[in-house]
């Protein structure tokens, strides 16, 4: 019991804490729009990108003789990371290249760029390691003002535009037809994400920004029917998983980032294997008029494995392969 | 080609205007470097029902999608409600309804019917539902039949419901004119009837409906006026295919709209400018595709 209070009294965990419980929160937002859209691997993209944006700001920082050197490492990172989205949506947008050419151009770029930068800066490629696999324990004032405003940011638009940016996410062809700006939401979608990533870099590294993001969105898929009951329980788990990892790292000498994302993949796991039960006890809850799209008309076609014709078992395996026409 | 018709029903708009709800002059469309559309010139009027029909890949979505704004004229201007669509300010975007083909819509996450249809409330300047959202999205579900679903998840729901959903979607708006692209897509026969109750229902409403078919089916009597397409032009603007014989919504031969349909058949008829044709509309043949 000394121990946590120990622990709750460090100001070191404090902010660490913090910063665990904003980036939990903020991640899964954003990631709940990149799942709906099919860009779960933007977040990487954007990651690898801001990787040059903290060794150029390390650069800057340099040649401006600031202390410590990688002061404007974050608001180099934000620049790059807003610039790596925005490139990747045009590109996406305009349809010439594939959407996973364009993300493997900014995989690669990126790293390539921070390593070339770093060194150009007069620094090595281990400067960089607390940006790619996170160094949450040493987050100070400076860096976590940036972290909860920037987290702020990343929840007022993402819970504040939900309807339109679920819009836009959902059918974009439709959104269009609205009269909603579509290009703009899109942007504002690309931006955002590029500022979460720079938010969660502190946290969970750059390389395993986007676990943070996309992981509580798998979660919490396999539960809810909702978009709404989705983001809202992927904050959970992100909170969740944040300060689990980072309480286990206190009394564990390991990487925070790896702990996060390994538990967060555990929980994954543990949710895909019970969640079967959990359905089929809803299933068998579940009238059969409730489920069964024409229960007026009699199953004209049995499928193997499914019971007679007019049971919920039928309508069940009638339901399987009309829901995916 | 230059075609305007009045209103085939008389219906005026509340507004006293008689200008055409859709105005379509000397449109082209490109898709990918080839000319999809061309020379397409149109009038819709207020009440009017109208099927547009032609074989795959003869530019009917591709009108559709540009009548609504999605796509860009190469050539030529689009007019809806008096708007310039291509210039999206100034269209009262709240007046017009889409229903897109059911496939543009991704699923990454789950998401309820109430939460699609209440998409459909958003526009211009609109960015959340507005305060009575609940109870249009309630209106809208009624219309369609699926008042008891709102809270299942889409894709729980089977085709021809999904596609009742993006129905209620363009309808919460309570829109004045409504454009869908394929609606009997995939789409069973008992949703094909549902589907046309809620038709009839718009169109004793005076609502302006562009409809893209590959065939009629149950939606036959409400045809006020068929555009056929071949080729990227209108080669047909008219009389609508008739409705068949001892028509049931229950035929089975609906099951497969894409199949060699008589209304197809009727289409390409239109297209070279012979008769009707009059095949036995009973027979049920089995094509590649299926069903027919």
């Amino acid at each position: 019991m000394s121990t946590f209070v120990e622990m709750f009294s460090s100001p070191l965990m404090q902010r660490a804490l913090i910063a665990a419980v904003v980036v939990g929160l903020a991640a899964p937002v954003m990631g709940t729009y990149l799942v709906q859209r099919r860009l779960s691997l933007l977040g990487d993209g954007i990651g690898h990108v801001a990787l040059t944006g903290v060794a150029a700001g390390w650069l800057v920082g340099n040649a401006m003789s600031l202390t410590p050197h990688d002061a404007l490492a974050i608001p180099g990172a934000v620049v790059a990371a807003v610039i790596g989205a925005l490139a990747i949506d045009v590109v996406r947008a305009r349809g010439r290249t594939s959407g996973d050419v364009a993300l493997a151009l900014l995989f690669y770029g990126g790293i390539a760029g921070g390593v070339l930068i770093i060194g150009l800066a007069g620094g090595t490629t281990a400067n960089l390691m607390g940006y790619l696999f996170g160094s949450i324990a040493t987050v100070s004032t400076s860096d976590l003002v940036q972290i909860v405003i920037l987290g702020a940011l990343v929840l007022g638009v993402g819970i504040g535009l939900r309807p339109a940016l679920f819009a836009v996410s959902h059918d974009e062809e439709f959104a269009r037809s609205l009269g909603l700006p579509v290009r703009l939401l899109n942007m504002m979608i690309a931006i955002v994400a590029a500022l979460t990533v720079t938010v969660a870099m502190r946290v969970v590294g750059l390389l395993l920004v986007s676990a943070i993001m996309i992981l509580p969105v798998a979660i919490s898929q396999q539960v809810a029917t909702s978009f709404r009951a989705t983001m809202r329980l992927a904050m959970g788990v992100g909170v969740l998983v944040c300060v689990s990892g980072l309480v286990i790292t206190y009394f564990r000498a390991l990487s925070p980032g790896a702990v996060i994302v390994c538990l967060a993949i555990a929980v994954y796991a543990g949710v895909a294997a019970v969640r079967p039960l959990l359905v089929n006890r809803s299933r068998a809850r579940g009238a059969q008029a409730a489920f069964d799209p024409h229960p007026d008309h009699p199953d004209d076609v049995l499928v193997a494995g499914m019971t007679e014709p007019g049971t919920a078992g039928g309508s069940t395996a009638t339901r399987g392969t009309t829901a995916r026409e | 080609m230059s075609r305007t018709r009045p209103s085939p029903t008389g219906a005026t708009d509340p507004t006293g205007s008689t200008d055409p709800v859709v105005a379509v002059r000397d449109l082209a469309v490109d898709l990918g470097g080839s000319r999809i559309l061309r020379d397409i010139s149109l009038e819709v009027h207020r009440g009017e029902f109208v099927a547009l029909l032609g074989a795959n890949g003869s530019g009917k979505s591709t009108l559709v999608r540009t009548l609504i704004g999605v796509l860009p004229p190469a050539a030529g201007t689009v007019r809806v409600l008096g708007a310039d669509i291509t210039r999206r300010a100034g269209v009262p975007w709240q007046r017009i309804g889409y229903v897109p083909q059911r496939s543009t819509a991704t699923a990454g996450v789950p998401a309820t019917v109430v939460e699609v249809v209440r998409s459909g409330l958003l526009a211009a300047g609109m960015l959340r539902p507005p305060r009575d959202a609940d109870a249009r999205v309630r209106r809208a579900l009624e219309r369609v039949d699926l008042a008891d679903r709102a809270h299942r998840a889409v894709a729980e729901l089977s085709g021809g419901q999904q596609q009742r959903v993006l129905i209620a979607r363009a309808l919460a708006r309570d829109p004045e004119v409504l454009l869908l692209d394929e609606p009997l897509a995939g789409v069973d026969a008992a949703n094909q009837a549902s589907f046309a109750r809620t038709m009839a229902g718009l169109r004793e409403d005076g609502v302006t409906v562009l409809v893209v078919l590959h065939e009629t089916g149950p939606l036959a009597p409400l045809i006020s006026r068929a555009l056929v397409l071949r080729h990227g032009a209108i080669v047909h603007d008219g009389e609508p295919p008739p409705a068949a014989p001892g028509h049931d919504h229950d035929d089975h031969d609906h099951l497969h709209p894409h199949g060699d349909s008589r209304d197809e058949h009727w289409a390409e008829e239109r297209a070279h400018g012979g008769d009707r044709p009059t095949g036995d509309r009973s027979a049920i043949r089995i094509t590649p595709g299926g069903l027919a």
